[in-house]
């Protein structure tokens, strides 16, 4: 096979390069071209797509095209914020593929000049009954656990799934979000001709080679452990000295730009500082401090070791950049410089061994039309493991004691969720992190969601309800959105039905973040995420960072006793694409059309009510419905409640099932004193009451069926994930 | 306040000890000059990586020789998680820290009682009451042979035990934070320095840091 197949160019696109260059690539060209030419660093399936959402907001401070998103938080603060994935690499090798990509992002975020000071992952698995699932749980679980603890930022949140699509294909999305000081962030683009390249930390070896190629780009398949090689090993002890030592260096002054080496190591890194700066650049790889002897031009350009950073320096601050890096026990190289050709040139032996123009390097790479198409036949397995005639009980348990819906307190704890000091609103019962920003005098909220199997059934509607969800669990903790990133996790666009996937979901994405308002500032894109069993559920993650005024007033306490519930929204269930059918094996196309504009409202009316401090308790109705939000209050609280669901089905006229089990965007479960929650009503959005919160039972009735359980046997059916992990 | 590369829990200490009235900076580890402190804290985190075994590089730092110097004239030093793994390295504190039973690293928020040992740490704490102080670590099961355990325990060197049925690490004898002999070098797994605004959860550790304020050593 030619080469440039090997290396995921197709024909015509290896022409292209041909014509651009004027002659065929050499072998240290060839590496560097596929590399960023990769559906991973050149989005040629997804560009066109991306290109539609909404990016611009007043607190906006970087969009798009930074290494990660930034809004003003005020007093002259920004948070910094992204989110990426390491899908692949976690599949071959859990434990270093989740640390790596906490590591990746974390850099992000330092590249911007700002502190990382939280974490959030998203993360998917198949269904815990398989060994080597519960094998990758734990990898993961521990490989984040490794790296954000020893780097000292907290993990305050996430969100973990298992679904039989994710078996082979585990998701691994980790979001990071930083402070900085507005005015000492650094952007990525090199400039001043004549200035240094200077690369910061560890040493460059034959590690990842190219691993946005060969993992990111393709699918998984037979013989994926010969791969292993192609994943990086983290060493976060590196990363923090790398960290404080990009502190130190920024706020001496002594940088021009930053960026860190992710994907395709220096070549992206080097060559996308040079494309945004709209100079050439020049990399002499005998400078490059290397692990290992005897390491090729392109493997040392292609390299993915980790824990690096590229800076552009004036000569006259090299001196006292490398006594920062000496200081923190950190490595330091001149390995390049800035010059005036557009040329992007690599030398080895004081000879150009590769000479490409960064233009056709960087932003040569075709942009794709997808070529969509509605899938005919539902492409999804879904087992049932609950008779859809259960007693609601019974349901009720299987509900919670399922691996999606059970609390996830198992995973938390193995994170530190509180160094640092600003944690306000630890990971648990709580939709949101809050964390306080005593430097600027406010407080944000940080929240993580995604529902492959909601969009698997609708894109569109899922997607819109991915979005909804997120903006309703901040709201929960009287946040407002200042925000959004993503991370699209897709199977192979090449194909119609997965491209249809991917479009109505952007779609979606787009009209959502354009009705609640909220600028879309940064994203990834993971696509390729099938094997020989099948795509995965499309599943796009979007992660929000809101506005908390006061964190005193975040409705995070527990329900008390003589406590009204109220259920708040445009509530209207269904069990279409609920988590009951999709243990009842009736997973099927097709979800109601989401209430935008209403849910929308709810949320306001929500986030406004919390802010007032009036309300105790705050819920978004999710997996599992009303139910399962109930049943996650009570045992929360030690509290039961004794509530009727007959007001809404009055008002939905929808059938019992529906109202304990159905879900839809646009419902919250408050409680609180009675007084407060009726003067919710008369606004615009349905408010119903409930009932009281009494007792150590759950006692839910929905027309001709009622729930009554008591508190322990709820908990015992939540709090079964580590028993069903751990095995 | 120590600083190791590797210290995660550094600045978080400083502000704790401010809010507790006092006044503090950071020592960097390859100073081994104190600059005439009245006290030390030795930090958490994962010193140099911690890849080798915790606590084990950073003891030979300059800046740990001239805390033991310290600690030999009397002065009050708290090493709080990595730094109570450090001191016990360093042979300022009895015992050693292993892996926990779990094998997991843990992060919760924990009780703590007040044990009977007398130190400046301690002196603003009376014995039995109960602290709310998270506990986060991966190695912090206290382990002492049993000749050493009995003359911890009985001389009254134990300052802090998981509550009754809190466990979380295998720990001998609930043991959370010992005193040596002379009772100024206190070490203890879970962090008083995150218990200091009620806003994040619980202000119990405060009183540590007062402790020693108040002692008239800080």
């Amino acid at each position: 096979m030619a080469r440039h197949r090997e290396l995921g160019l197709t024909d015509r696109e290896y022409e292209l390069i041909c014509d651009r260059m004027g002659r065929e690539p050499n072998g240290v060209e060839l590496a560097m071209f596929s590399l960023l030419w990769s559906e991973h660093c050149g989005y040629k399936h997804s560009r066109k797509l991306l290109s539609t959402l909404p990016t611009e907001g007043p607190r906006v401070v970087m969009g798009p095209g930074e290494n990660a998103g930034a809004v003003d938080v005020g007093n002259g603060y920004s948070v910094a914020f992204k989110v990426e994935s390491h899908n692949h690499p976690s599949a071959v090798e859990p434990f270093q593929g989740a640390a790596t990509g906490v590591g990746g992002i974390l850099r992000d975020v330092i590249a911007l000049g700002a502190r990382p000071i939280a974490m959030l992952d998203s993360l998917r698995f198949g269904p815990p009954d398989d060994e080597r699932t519960r094998y990758l749980v734990d990898g993961v679980v521990r490989g984040i656990g490794h790296y954000g603890n020893s780097m000292g930022i907290p993990t305050v949140g996430g969100e973990i799934e298992f679904a039989a699509p994710y078996a082979q294909n585990p998701l691994v999305n980790a979001m990071c979000v930083g402070l900085a000081k507005t005015d000492e962030m650094v952007r990525a683009a090199a400039s001043g001709p004549g200035n240094l390249v200077v690369l910061i930390g560890s040493l460059t070896g034959r590690d990842g080679i190219g691993g946005a190629s060969v993992l990111a780009s393709a699918e998984l398949g037979e013989g994926d452990d010969a791969k292993r090689p192609t994943v990086q090993i983290g060493d976060p002890f590196e990363e923090s000295k790398v960290l404080e030592c990009c502190q130190e260096l920024l706020a001496e002054g002594l940088l021009v730009s930053l960026q860190d080496l992710g994907a395709a190591g220096l070549t992206s890194s080097a060559g996308e500082m040079a494309s945004a700066g709209r100079v050439g650049i020049e990399i002499d790889v005998d400078e490059v401090p290397l692990r290992e002897a005897g390491m090729e031009p392109f493997e040392i350009m292609v390299s993915e070791s980790q824990e690096r950073m590229l800076a552009i320096v004036e000569p006259d601050q090299v001196e006292r950049v490398r006594e920062v890096c000496e200081k923190w026990q950190t490595g330091f190289a001149v390995v390049g410089r800035v010059t005036d050709s557009g040329k992007f040139t690599v030398v080895a032996d004081g000879e150009a061994v590769g000479e490409m123009a960064v233009d056709d390097l960087v932003d040569g790479c075709p942009a794709y039309d997808l070529e969509p198409a509605e899938p005919t036949e539902w492409p999804y397995s879904n087992d049932p493991s609950l008779d859809p005639e259960a007693d609601p009980a019974e349901a009720l348990l299987a509900l919670l004691a399922s691996p999606t819906i059970a609390s996830k307190q198992w995973a938390f704890e193995q994170y530190d969720s509180i160094v640092g000091s600003r944690t306000v609103v630890r990971p648990g019962p709580a939709d949101a992190a809050v964390l306080s920003i005593p430097e600027a005098g406010t407080a944000i909220a940080v929240a993580i969601d995604g529902s492959g199997r909601r969009v698997a059934c609708e894109p569109w509607s899922g997607t819109v309800g991915t979005v909804l969800e997120c903006a309703a669990n901040l709201a929960c903790v009287g946040a407002e959105p200042l925000g959004l990133t993503n991370c699209l996790n897709f199977g192979n666009p090449e194909k119609p039905t997965i491209a249809w996937q991917l479009t109505r979901s952007v779609e979606g994405l787009g009209d959502a973040c354009r009705a609640l308002g909220v600028p879309v500032v940064g994203g990834n894109v993971s696509l390729y995420n099938e094997t020989p069993s099948g795509p995965i559920y499309p599943t796009p993650v979007v992660g929000m960072v809101g506005e908390v005024p006061d964190p005193n007033r975040v409705a995070s306490r527990p329900w008390e006793e003589g406590d009204q519930i109220a259920l708040v929204g445009p509530f209207d269930p269904s069990l279409a694409g609920s988590e009951f059918a999709a243990l009842t094996g009736s997973l099927g196309p097709g979800l109601p059309d989401p209430d935008l504009e209403g849910a929308i409202a709810a949320i306001e009316l929500v986030r406004d009510a919390v802010r007032s401090g009036s309300v105790r308790t705050a819920h978004d109705v999710s997996d599992g419905g009303i139910a399962v939000a109930l049943a996650e209050l009570a045992i929360n609280a030690g509290l039961g409640c004794e509530v009727d669901l007959g007001s809404l089905i009055a008002r939905t006229d929808c059938s019992p099932e529906d109202a304990l089990f159905g879900e839809c965007p646009g419902g919250f479960i408050l409680a609180g004193e009675h007084s407060v929650l009726e003067q919710l009503g008369g606004k615009g959005v349905p408010v119903e009451m409930l009932g009281p919160v009494a007792g150590d039972e759950l006692r839910v009735a929905a027309g001709e069926r009622t729930v009554a359980l008591g508190l322990a046997r709820l908990r015992e059916a939540w709090e079964s994930l580590p028993a069903a992990v751990e095995a | 306040m120590l600083q190791f590369p590797g210290s995660c829990d550094e600045r978080d200490a400083l502000n704790a000890c401010r809010l507790a009235g006092g006044e503090a900076r950071l020592i960097w580890h390859g100073d081994d000059d104190l600059g005439g402190v009245d006290a030390v804290v030795v930090p958490g985190g994962f010193s140099y990586g911690d890849y080798l075994r915790a606590g084990s590089i950073a003891r030979f730092s300059p800046a740990m020789e001239a805390v033991a110097r310290f600690a030999a004239d009397g002065g009050p030093v708290i090493g709080i998680c990595n730094g109570f793994q450090v001191l016990c390295e360093s042979g300022l504190l009895p015992g050693a820290l292993l892996p926990n039973d779990s094998t997991r690293f843990t992060c919760h928020q924990g009780e703590l009682v007040v044990g009977e040992a007398d130190s400046p740490w301690t002196s603003a704490l009376e014995p039995g009451h109960v602290l709310s102080v998270p506990v986060k670590h991966q190695s912090g099961r206290f382990f002492a042979p049993p000749d050493l355990l009995e003359e911890i325990v009985s001389g009254g060197q134990v300052a802090f035990r998981y509550s009754p049925g809190s466990n979380p690490n295998g720990s001998l004898d609930d043991i959370a934070g010992i005193v040596n002999r002379e009772g100024n070098v206190l070490g203890l797994m879970p962090h008083p320095e995150h218990a200091v605004d009620a806003l994040t959860g619980s202000e119990d550790g405060l009183a540590i840091f007062r402790g020693v304020i108040g002692a008239g050593v800080g």
